[in-house]
């Protein structure tokens, strides 16, 4: 049998990967397109980055996007750990498999589901939507993906090695925070950067659960694009795939290489 | 009486009673019973082995001396104080761990000064102990090495660093040469007896090889299901197993079955044997005698001399270098095993298969056991 790639393989490869990037890489090169029209090609320019610094609307939306990703993916991660803990250490706990199934639900449950249900939450409780609703909407979202990357991290920890540092008279809790937690930080970071990533990104949770003066980017770009393409958008989203995508790949670097990297500096340290 | 006297008096006790003590120690998990009502002392810098089939119980009975277990019922004794409500870090107990459980983050000195800087040791105490520690187990330069950089054999050591820098007062190993290919095992089971008599430190090692705990032990305790079988000297296990299961489990044996005659004798399908230490047992009760392969000679013709003789054809032998091994086909159609040692160039190449052969033994070398 031939070795490699067949032409296949390879036509297949080809196909799957222009369906997924082809629309993203045209939308990256527009950004960069001098001309007003989006769909005319006129040469090279930065243009509609500088009008997007002018652009305040869109730069408040950004930043309150920024910090309900960075505080719903920290509030996430926390939630996510402590249960995924909880689901691999309690062991058969009556209604282990129901408690699991609910971590899991919102992974399935369509999006639309979820942003509705919250709504009628935050309103039967009277709270004021908006940058707060969104954060823990998002929380909601992003936890149970986080709580499935640190389980899998678990199911594969060595119990011994917590043992092993309790035997040596290091005390329970201690033990948690300095062997337990640090050797699964990687998947605690992947997860972090995972739920960030999901967070920014979210259109239909969020604009269920906003109010008045808590705009997101996504929101801000689709009623944008209602009113037609502006060239700025292409930028703004062109900015918005470098941050995701810096994002996952950070993760999954992190979830490689954590545990070495860590290693080498602790070396590193003692030297 | 004096205080004087009695102070002198209470240091003889303190000699006297063991370090550890399992008081009547029964584990349940759910409804099975792991442990049940298991009583027994360790003294004050034995070399003691736990050693039984997987699953008979002596891991949990480690476990339950490290603190990971708690038992059902009765009490276990460390010097004399019941430790049921000392959790596992507070201890003075350490436990080398089967699969060796180095933390990965940390280098080799680091996996051997944690126990220290749980104590809040200063950095030069911390310093000069895993030094100390690093020459007893014969790796000083390898302190800044990773784990990962490290073979079996060192990862090995460094666990056995780690778990000996506190001077514990008793060193729990886990079946701590397991993962150590055959030589590399039979060396460091040498070096293991050398170091503990030089630290003085009381260690019990769990293990499934009973050639291990016969090499190491200064006594073993046999298990099955659970229980106690026998607790002695490895020599006295060997040769005075207290059943039949404890004979089988350990090395190789014959078994022949049969009756203590008025005489003192014992009849068997074999015909009648004489056998020795038979004072205790009833006549008239079944009995059962062990042979090991090693005390029976073999030989073409009928001996002379007081002993006992069988004749048989040798059905099977296994060649195994050193010695072989002949299974031989007696009268009422049961197999002995037989081993002799191969001392001529071409081992005993004058037996093979098919010979009519004639099996002896001096009535003092079986063992009359009576379950």
């Amino acid at each position: 049998m031939k070795r490699g790639a067949s032409s296949f393989n390879i036509i297949s490869a080809v196909l799957g990967l222009a369906f997924l990037y082809l629309p993203i890489t045209i939308l990256v090169i527009y950004s960069f397109n001098a001309s007003r029209l989006v769909t005319i090609w006129g040469g090279w320019s930065l243009e509609w980055y500088r009008e997007l610094l002018r652009d305040d609307a869109v730069l408040q939306a950004a930043w309150i996007s920024l910090r309900v990703a960075v505080l719903s993916a920290s509030a996430a991660t926390v939630l996510g750990t402590l249960a995924a803990v909880a689901l691999t250490r309690m062991g058969r706990f009556r209604g282990r498999l129901l408690f699991s199934g609910m971590v899991y639900a919102p992974l399935v449950i369509p999006e639309v589901i979820t942003g509705l249900s919250l709504l009628l939450l935050f309103v039967a409780l009277n709270a004021d939507r908006g940058f707060w609703t969104i954060v823990i909407a998002h929380t909601t979202l992003t936890m149970c993906f986080v709580a499935v990357i640190v389980q899998s991290r678990l199911v594969s920890f060595d119990r011994s090695l917590e043992e092993a540092a309790m035997d040596l008279g290091c005390p329970p809790v201690k033990t948690f925070l300095t062997i337990t937690l640090r050797l699964i930080a990687p998947a605690i970071a992947a997860g972090w950067m995972l739920a960030f990533s999901l967070s920014l990104d979210d259109l239909v949770i969020a604009s269920f659960t906003t109010g008045p003066g808590a705009t997101t980017l996504p929101i801000r770009i689709y009623s944008e694009v209602r009113l037609g393409v502006k060239p700025e958008i292409n930028a703004v989203c062109t900015i918005m795939i470098a941050i995701v995508a810096v994002g996952t790949i950070a993760a999954s670097l992190i979830a490689k290489s954590g545990t070495a990297r860590r290693d080498r500096a602790a070396l590193g340290a003692q030297v | 009486m004096a205080d004087g006297g009695e102070a002198a008096q209470n240091n003889a006790a303190n000699e006297q009673s063991p370090l550890v003590r399992f008081e009547a120690v029964t584990k349940r998990f759910g409804s099975v019973a792991a442990i049940e009502s298991f009583s027994l002392d360790i003294a004050h810098g034995e070399f003691f082995a736990l050693l039984g089939p997987s699953g008979c119980g002596k891991t949990t009975l480690l476990r339950m001396l490290a603190g990971f277990e708690t038992p059902t019922e009765g009490r276990i004794l460390l010097d004399r104080e019941d430790i049921d409500a000392v959790q596992p870090h507070r201890r003075p107990v350490n436990m080398m761990f089967q699969n060796y459980a180095l933390f990965p983050h940390l280098t080799v000195e680091r996996n051997i000064g944690f126990g220290l800087r749980q104590e809040n040791a200063t950095r030069a105490e911390i310093s000069e102990r895993v030094t100390e520690m690093l020459a007893l187990v014969r790796l000083q330069g390898f302190g800044r090495r990773r784990i990962d950089q490290l073979s079996g054999g060192q990862r090995q050591r460094v666990a056995l660093a780690r778990s000996l820098i506190k001077r514990p007062r008793v060193l729990l190993l886990d079946e701590p040469l397991a993962a150590l290919d055959k030589k590399l095992r039979a060396e460091t089971q040498f070096e293991l007896m050398e170091l503990q008599r030089r630290l003085g430190t009381t260690f019990v090692i769990v293990t499934h090889d009973q050639e291990e705990a016969m090499i190491v032990a200064d006594r073993i305790a046999v298990m099955n299901h659970g229980r106690l079988m026998q607790v002695a000297t490895p020599s006295e296990i060997y040769e005075r197993p207290n059943s039949r299961w404890v004979a089988d489990f350990i090395g190789e044996v014959t078994i022949v079955e049969g009756r203590i005659s008025a005489s003192g004798a014992m009849d068997s399908a074999l015909g009648q044997l004489r056998v020795a230490g038979t004072s205790g047992a009833k006549s008239g009760g079944t009995v059962w005698l062990a042979l090991r392969p090693e005390k029976i000679g073999m030989s073409g013709e009928r001996p002379a001399g007081e002993l006992n003789k069988v004749p048989g054809t040798i059905s099977e032998i296994g060649y195994r270098g050193d010695i072989s091994i002949y299974k031989v086909r007696l009268a009422d159609r049961s197999l002995m095993k037989v081993a002799l040692a191969n001392v001529g160039v071409r081992g005993n190449a004058r037996f093979k298969a098919g010979d009519l052969v004639w099996l002896s033994w001096p009535p003092d070398v079986g063992v009359v056991l009576d379950s």
